[in-house]
């Protein structure tokens, strides 16, 4: 099953989803980037209904630019974070409502911090040290209350993070097999291997 | 008169062999019938005790129609489900740690269960899933293993013990019977724990949790369990698994009761609050940091903007 996770540290957020694109019982494709990056410092991790999914998150994008563009400067993290739950929950009420979960990590470059959203389908959002989505989150979030850190350096962030992949590996019966993962700090956004 | 007085003593030749005929009636409760022969097992191998079902054409549906189910949250008997137990064994025992919820759907029906069941000295049981199955037959193998006692004139192992109750829910498999169980303690071949439930699972294993806060409990135990863990820390690791589990889960919470098993059996631990454990930490207890789990309380003071470092400020002097 589909299983995100994101963290906080000192300066940076992590943001971590697996890459297998399944339909029923059989894994389509083992590297999808479910990872969209939205902006010089926001990106977005979206899982849900196939389809929806990758249509919502080319939508938000494109606005995003939009903005950027008509604007000459990117929306701040808090208020990408706000337009996009805001078009959740309008769509929420229409005759075929978008089914994404949404994880948003940014760094919000005049507050020198980063900043991290957990937004589900219903239109919920809310701004989190740490956060998951999907049945990882039931191990997860017990093991990130426990060794979540807001002060880590980007190491020991990572380390947090293959506790948390580790884990899900070791106790979730359809386990996903890989990740990818994506930094965002000052310096703007980039992929690591774990 | 005389054999009037006889008929109804306590004592003597004939009440001694009435005694042993009731004793002998008892024992053909269990009927052998389900097995080709007792193949060395001695006395446990008596087969299964037969029970009296409400006489109905099909029992189990009855049972079924009766119980909580999600297609009918109105029904007349709701079984506890939510909890969460665990049990691990490492170098120096055996811990075990339980919630004390019991919920009947969405009611919390009591924050004071104990899910922990005695079975003798050096044995015990964990509760999940039907609260009264788990009592009733965990009650009932502590009869069994003091029965094994009796007549082998040597404790029962953890492993025979856990048999036992694994092929009497199997007999009962299908009637709703409903009961996930750790059984626990210290034998001859030293610490032990067995995963039993009422579908007929039995597996021997050093770390378990059940119950539907076991996911969250599993998050923090597996990351902080290593077989050379000292008591303290084992300890520690117990309660603050069942508080990840308290704190996450709805359905469990309350407090948790924790026991250590060693060579000389078990010992309770105690009773800790999960909300105190949250905003003060188990108190003074052997491996407690002395502060408390709580997220908030545990990063209190730490951020994670990372501003600049300030301009140096240059000062003119004339």
């Amino acid at each position: 099953m589909e299983t995100s996770f994101a963290i906080t540290g000192k300066g940076y957020v992590i943001v971590a989803a697996d890459t297998t694109a399944a339909r029923s019982i059989v894994k389509m494709k083992t590297d999808e980037d479910k990872i969209k990056t939205l902006s010089e410092h926001l990106v977005m991790a979206y899982s849900g209904e196939p389809g929806d999914t990758l249509q919502f998150a080319e939508y938000v994008s494109r606005n995003i630019r939009l903005y950027a563009i008509r604007n000459l400067y990117a929306l701040r993290p808090a208020a990408a974070a706000a337009w996009i739950r805001r078009a959740l929950a309008t769509s929420l009420r229409s005759r075929k409502p978008y089914s994404v979960n949404l994880l948003l990590g940014g760094y919000d470059e005049t507050e020198h911090a980063p900043k991290l959203y957990w937004v589900d389908y219903l239109g919920t959002m809310d701004e989190v040290p740490f956060a998951a989505h999907g049945y990882g989150s039931y191990f997860a979030l017990s093991l990130l209350d426990r060794y979540h850190d807001p002060s880590a350096s980007l190491e020991e962030g990572l380390a947090t993070l293959k506790r948390c992949i580790d884990e899900v590996s070791k106790r979730l019966v359809v386990s996903p097999g890989t990740y990818k993962v994506k930094i965002v700090d000052k310096d703007g956004v980039r992929e690591v291997e774990l | 008169m005389n054999t009037f007085v006889q008929r109804f003593s306590t004592t003597g030749a004939l009440s001694e062999a009435r005694k042993a005929k009731a004793l002998a009636a008892d024992d053909e409760e269990f009927s052998d019938a389900a097995w080709g022969s007792e193949a060395g097992f001695g006395n446990i191998a008596n087969g299964v005790p037969t029970f009296a079902v409400p006489a109905v054409p099909d029992p189990s549906a009855f049972l079924r129609l009766h119980t909580d189910d999600h297609a009918d949250p109105s029904c007349r008997i709701k079984i506890q489900h939510g909890t969460t137990t665990l049990a691990f064994r490492y170098k120096g025992g055996v811990i075990v740690a339980v919630d004390s919820r019991a919920t009947a759907g969405s009611y919390i029906a009591s924050g004071t269960v104990k899910k922990v069941i005695e079975i003798n000295p050096y044995l015990l049981g964990t509760m999940a899933g039907g609260a009264a199955d788990c009592q009733y037959w965990e009650t009932y193998l502590g009869i069994h293993c003091r029965l094994h006692e009796l007549r082998n004139r040597e404790r029962i192992s953890v492993s025979a013990a856990s048999k036992y109750l694994s092929n009497l829910v199997y007999s009962y498999k299908g009637m709703g019977l409903s009961m996930g169980t750790m059984i626990c303690g210290w034998d001859k071949t030293g610490p032990a724990v067995f995963y039993v439930d009422s579908d007929g699972t039995r597996l021997k294993g050093d770390l378990f949790s059940v119950g539907s806060g076991s996911t969250h409990a599993y998050g923090v135990l597996d990351q902080g369990y290593h077989w050379d863990l000292s008591d303290e820390e084992a300890q520690e690791l117990g309660r603050r698994s069942i508080y990840a589990a308290g704190h996450r889960d709805a359905f469990s919470g309350n407090t948790c009761n924790l026991y250590h098993i060693k060579q000389d059996g078990w010992h309770f631990l105690g009773n800790f609050d999960i909300s105190k454990m949250h905003y003060e930490g188990p108190g003074d207890v052997p491996g407690s940091f002395g502060k408390g789990y709580g997220y908030d309380i545990r990063v209190e003071g730490r951020s994670s903007a990372n501003p600049p470092p300030a301009a140096p400020t240059t000062t003119v002097t004339a």
